[in-house]
């Protein structure tokens, strides 16, 4: 019989879930993501600042398998991963809630939730009745109100439609999450739902790269920030090491607080 | 304020309550008023046993091909090319069963060399379409580029075949496949199968009420699931009672008396090839992504679906129909000719958006494409008994068409889409 307790109690040394470095993107002769580097820790939300044009939806284009980087390395939990399409960055864990939502408007709530991962029958079928199912119990989960599933998103409200675009990101226990703006279309009741949610998948363990215009947003829930300007990294903060201010100042300036020039 | 919305969409509302397609049943309605009046115009020549039968094969060849491009329009393609390459496979077809096992071959007499043409044709079809897939998933050129250029190759290919002659005739087994001598399949036959249909019918809205139940799903009123069941009902009796009376000239009974027909052989394919693709649709990934990128691409892309290997899939799908079209064709036809399905594109593309396949993209319906295709083979039989030149012919389909996608646009508009 093998005893299970150690010896000695080792505190858990925690291995990032994602390591970026020196990773660039370019579209012809543009340098959309220029030697970027940053990385996520489990339990951990981390807002990706900037500019609109700073790059940061390229690099989150480049996590998502959207776009392969033309540089540089990306470690998921330490080891090296090569994210040439959406399904490959899938299946490292990685689920992305696009800013905007990547639902298809023609098709219900249960058919977003899974597409691309259907739930079959034993015939190869899709099973309909088990994506329901499951797709009622993760919504039930995240907006109680929620019940009209099984209606076109087309005809559904913002909070609901990001609900489904949540719910399908959760749903295969992604263990990184990264989110687009995912209040930008929002009220501010739906934005409190989201901003829980949040909440409450960092205390999972999960891992949250966050893309908000909304200072205040990033407060509250962000441990810490990553500022880009130009494609280029400004640098990374502990929030509750600077001010809002602070934060500004390296968006606008490409300044890290205290510093004395323009990093980029 | 309220009010006026709810006036708006009261009527779409009440028969969506009630579990009725609005845009199905208005389809259908349309379809009873142009039947209604050519009956009237033709002085009672339209609705006839005889013409009728001929309808419904004259539909198939149209219908096959419409359900294909439901899957090519609702992905946000297009397919010119269908009539080439009817004409295209066609031609493989008569030519692979006329001269390369030539007559005096074993082959040429028994049932295995049509067999085997008709593989060679669709192995045809689904090449070309495989070939314009790869053209518009790999390399990003417009399907519509694409395919007008399969438009013209196809028609070209068809006429190199031969040099431009027509093989003729084909085997008599094959010929009836079309529909003509012995091309249906008898009283007795025809009425099991009505039968048959009518309690599937039943079966359907049975089990859909009890799978709604189960789920707590709105449930349509009793009366009205009975009503459709009925009408269903009454629509396939009347169907196979026109069939079974149109006398086939080749058969007689003991006593001298002429049978009749029967369904059709075509129409029995366009049923096997409604059910398949309508399968497809609704309970295969295949479908569900063909609908998923015809709603939004970018979330097919980002879903994780391999977006280019199913437009190549679409385009093969819609090749294998329009050879199975071929097939139907040159049965009736009992000939393989270059000329077979010229124009033929426009009429499967009106009956598809006529049938509620919505050019946007990410809506349509298989049975739609079917009344699509009925509605125009009616305007263009009724308009043949009435002796309408050819010409006026194809102004008023093109009107139709004209018709039919400002329809689509303000149907569309009205529905809040």
């Amino acid at each position: 019989m093998t005893d299970a307790t150690p010896l000695i109690e080792v505190p858990p040394i925690e291995a990032p879930l994602i390591e970026m470095r020196g990773v660039s993107k370019r579209f012809g002769g543009i340098h959309a993501v220029n030697d970027m580097s940053c990385d996520l820790y489990p339990g951990e939300v981390v807002g990706l600042l900037g500019h609109n044009g700073a790059g940061k939806s390229t690099l989150i284009k480049v996590l998502a398998g959207v776009y392969p980087p033309d540089e540089g390395e990306i470690r998921v939990n330490g080891a090296p991963v090569d994210l040439r399409n959406p399904r490959e960055s899938r299946a490292a864990g990685i689920e992305t809630i696009h800013q905007t939502l990547a639902l298809a408007d023609n098709i219900d709530a249960p058919g977003n939730l899974f597409l691309g991962r259907e739930l079959l029958t034993p015939f190869g079928t899709l099973d309909s009745h088990r994506m329901e199912h499951e797709a009622r119990k993760i919504i039930q989960r995240l907006n109680p109100n929620f019940t009209e599933i099984l209606k076109p998103v087309r005809a559904m409200s913002g909070g609901q439609r990001q609900t489904v675009a949540i719910a399908r990101a959760l749903y295969f226990n992604a263990r990184i999450l990264i989110m687009d703006e995912p209040c930008a279309a929002l009220g501010p009741a739906e934005t409190r739902m989201v901003m829980e949610t949040i909440l409450a998948l960092k205390k999972e363990g999960i891992g949250i790269f966050l893309i908000s215009h909304d200072m205040h947003d990033v407060f509250e829930v962000a441990d810490r920030v990553t500022v880009m300007k130009n494609g280029k990294l400004v640098g990374t903060e502990r929030v509750a090491d600077i001010t809002p201010d602070d934060v500004l100042g390296m968006i606008i300036l490409g300044k890290k607080p205290g510093g004395n020039g323009a990093v980029v | 304020m309220k009010w006026a919305v709810m006036k708006r969409g009261t009527m779409r509302h009440l028969l969506r309550n009630l579990g009725i397609d609005p845009r199905f049943s208005s389809m259908v309605l349309a379809l009873v008023v142009i039947w209604l009046c050519l009956q009237f115009l033709t002085d009672g020549i339209f609705l006839t046993p005889r013409n009728l039968y001929n309808l419904s094969i004259q539909t198939c060849v149209t219908a096959v091909m419409a359900c294909g491009m439901v899957f090519v329009i609702v992905a946000r393609q297009i397919d010119l090319s269908v009539g080439s390459l009817l004409a295209f496979t066609g031609m493989v077809l008569a030519f692979v069963q006329v001269h390369v096992f030539a007559a005096g071959q074993a082959l040429a007499d028994s049932d295995l060399g049509w067999i085997i043409s008709i593989l060679a044709g669709i192995a045809v079809g689904v090449a070309a379409g495989i070939f314009q897939g790869i053209w518009v998933a790999l390399a990003g050129i417009p399907a519509f580029v694409v395919t007008l250029a399969g438009y013209l190759m196809f028609r070209g290919a068809a006429f190199l075949v031969t040099d431009g002659q027509t093989i003729s005739p084909l085997q008599p087994t094959y010929e009836r496949i079309g529909g003509g001598l012995g091309g249906s399949i008898g009283p007795t036959a025809s009425s099991v199968l009505g039968i048959l249909a009518a309690l599937w019918l039943v079966f359907h809205v049975w089990h859909t009420r009890r799978q709604r139940r189960r789920y707590g799903a709105l449930q349509a009123p009793i009366w009205v699931d009975v009503l459709k069941v009925i009408a269903g009902s009454m629509v396939i009796a009347a169907f196979v009672y026109m069939m079974n009376a149109y006398p086939d000239p080749s058969s007689r009974d003991a006593e001298g008396n002429r049978i009749g027909k029967g369904i059709g052989i075509p129409v029995l394919i366009l049923l096997g090839v409604m059910i398949v693709l309508t399968f497809i649709a609704t309970r295969t990934r295949f479908g569900r992504y063909v609908f998923a990128y015809g709603g939004n691409p970018e979330a097919a892309l980002l879903s994780g679906i391999n977006t280019k290997r199913l437009l190549i899939a679409i385009f093969a799908l819609m090749g294998t129909l329009s050879a199975v079209a071929a097939v139907i064709t040159t049965a009736r036809l009992n000939a393989g000719a270059n000329s077979m399905g010229t124009l033929q594109e426009l009429y499967v593309i009106a009956a598809t958006v006529i049938g509620g396949t919505s050019l946007a993209g990410g809506l349509g319906s298989i049975p739609g494409a079917v009344i699509g295709a009925l509605i125009i083979q009616s305007l263009d039989n009724g308009m043949v008994l009435l002796d309408v030149p050819s010409a006026q012919r194809q102004i008023l389909i093109g009107l139709i068409l004209i018709g039919a996608v400002w329809f689509d646009t303000a149907y569309n508009k009205r529905a809040g889409r």
